[in-house]
């Protein structure tokens, strides 16, 4: 084994074991000196994923949320150097968490957080102006065939809990009041877009958020709502579109030659 | 002037930028709107360059602005230029790409590794000091320098633990990574400070066993105090409080030794009101200038003479 891959297997061990070949001036155990990169690395990582999950800590307490972040670290430790993003598979590592499942909701109040986090730093997109859209969607014929392109940062989730709520409620000045006020068993979608600089996560009907996920996967307009009516008949295409434009989150919007005149 | 002549230009596109020499401190997100807001007179930023490998949004749109304004220093911290393992060529892409867009005056990086394998530990970590590590970081400088077409700078590292294979001083090993590849230092005298305590040698030695001409900045911070296993004290390179006094009284020293250069107030925790940092980079300023004024004597008078 190399050097670095015992220094390495060292910090993220879960003991107190220090790797060979290490001397101090004064004899002393170099164990209680490498214990101090071991406690950088894995508390950076704990703070990192602290930073991007405020809510999730909040709802089980720091002393909880760092004992299972510390766990997640030692068995996940980043692959890329741009900490911003780390995390992925926490949620799903909350999922499967014993511990925390007293709190079924957790894991998706990570994967929202997450989500916000990458919203925050995805690509600039200019919208497309109102009135252009409007223009475009004169054309009634045509618009089952129309392809949407969305801002990069926006992203929908669809969780079979509260996670707008409980995460809305954590956002109050009083949050002990507003969560008392949240049914967290309540099904929620998500929509999670940057507008100008601000991420913002509202509330949308799961038709909606049916709706958006398919014209994210490139879907055409008429494939998207035919599948969010077919999921949700309260599906409402005009607010949904209204919901986006007004969002600046259409940044593009083709509609094939061959049905335009 | 025993410094040789580096192979790789100091400056891309011809006009020679360099950061001004003066106080600086470290870019953070909690200050953005006040400095856009206000102009504070300092002298420049510098960035972390992993937290702007990201593809748009608030950390882009506030640098840009920023950048107008001031000089910048973009400092890394996950080359891992001390690895085994072979520099990540797609994470120097990243880093060329955003140093082509933001055209920082200095880039720095660290003489630690970061990195094994895939994995990224997020901490600086410590490299023996011997022939085959020696050939190895210099190595890695070289395809660095070559990659981004500049010279960059090499912090010397604050250390917990020493290895039983190094055969070199760190000074010295630093001092013929220089020689080698023609970097530059990132002079951190917190890290000097922090290391010589923890490995029990006097830090003005080994602030004058570098080579001078090489230093091109200089960082400050504070530090946390611990102890080793045996009751000695151990210093831990925090970046969460000021600047303590005995580090002042050592880059007075360094000063002393290498000139005025632009010096960087690092702080990463616990970050305190922008202006807290402003004065620490003034204070920085002040030393410099105490440390300029007696050569300036010097000249005169040596004027005079001829």
């Amino acid at each position: 084994m190399s050097d670095q891959q015992a220094f390495a297997d060292a910090l993220l061990a879960a003991g107190t074991s220090c790797p060979p070949g290490l001397s101090t001036w004064n004899g002393s155990d170099p164990g209680r000196r490498f214990a101090i990169y071991r406690n950088n690395a894995i508390v950076s990582l704990i703070d990192a994923l602290a930073d991007t999950c405020p809510v999730t800590q909040q709802l089980v307490g720091e002393e909880f949320f760092r004992a299972m972040a510390r766990l997640f670290v030692q068995e996940n430790p980043p692959r890329s150097p741009m900490l911003a993003f780390y995390g992925e598979g926490f949620a799903e590592f909350i999922e499967a968490f014993t511990p925390a499942a007293a709190v079924p909701y957790l894991a998706d109040v990570a994967r929202l957080e997450m989500l916000r986090v990458s919203a925050c730093h995805a690509a600039d997109a200019t919208p497309l102006a109102p009135e252009d859209i409007a223009r475009l969607l004169e054309d009634v014929a045509a618009l089952p065939a129309a392809r949407i392109g969305l801002h990069p940062s926006l992203a929908v989730l669809r969780s079979g809990h509260a996670v707008v709520s409980l995460w809305a409620a954590h956002q109050a000045a009083d949050a002990v009041q507003a969560l008392a006020a949240v049914d967290p068993a309540v099904a929620e979608a998500a929509l999670v877009l940057r507008a100008g600089l601000e991420v913002e996560i509202s509330r949308i009907p799961d038709g909606a958020a049916i709706f958006i996920m398919h014209l994210r996967q490139g879907a055409a307009l008429g494939r998207a709502v035919e599948r969010a009516l077919a999921a949700d008949p309260a599906f409402d295409l005009t607010a949904t579109l209204g919901l986006l434009i007004r969002g600046g989150a259409i940044t593009r919007m083709t509609i094939p030659e061959s049905t335009t005149s | 002037m025993n410094a040789p002549a580096p192979s790789v230009p100091d400056t891309v596109g011809g006009a020679a930028r360099t950061l001004p020499v003066r106080g600086g401190v470290g870019l953070k997100p909690e200050h953005f709107r006040e400095i856009l807001a206000t102009g504070p007179d300092i002298g420049f930023f510098e960035i972390h360059a992993e937290n702007y490998m990201v593809d748009g949004g608030p950390f882009h749109h506030y640098l840009s602005r920023i950048r107008e304004r001031y000089p910048l220093s973009i400092h890394g911290v996950g080359l891992s230029i001390g690895g085994e393992s072979p520099l990540d060529a797609k994470h120097l892409d990243r880093l060329a790409m955003l140093l082509a867009r933001y055209q920082p005056e200095s880039f720095s990086e660290h003489l630690a590794w970061a990195s094994h394998g895939d994995v990224f530990l997020n901490d600086l970590l410590p490299v023996p000091y011997h022939a085959e590590t020696l050939a190895r970081v210099c190595d890695h400088v070289d395809q660095v320098q070559d990659r981004l077409r500049r010279r960059m700078l090499l912090e010397n590292p604050a250390t917990y633990v020493e290895f039983a294979a190094s055969t070199m001083a760190e000074t010295g090993f630093i001092a013929e990574v220089v020689r080698r590849t023609g970097c530059g230092l990132l002079l951190d005298v917190s890290n000097v400070y922090v290391a010589c305590v923890n490995h029990h040698r006097d830090p003005y030695a080994y602030i004058d066993s570098l080579p001078a001409d090489a230093v091109g900045q200089i960082h400050l911070a504070g530090f946390a105090r611990d102890i080793d296993a045996a009751g000695d004290p151990l210093l831990i390179d925090s970046h969460g409080a000021p600047v303590a006094q005995v580090v002042w009284d050592l880059y007075r020293h360094a000063l002393a030794r290498v000139g005025p250069v632009p010096t960087l107030i690092e702080r990463d925790n616990d970050i305190p009101a922008f202006a807290v940092l402003l004065a620490e980079a003034h204070q920085a300023e002040r030393s410099m200038r105490e440390a300029a004024a007696p050569s300036i004597v010097e000249s005169l008078s040596c004027g005079i003479c001829a």
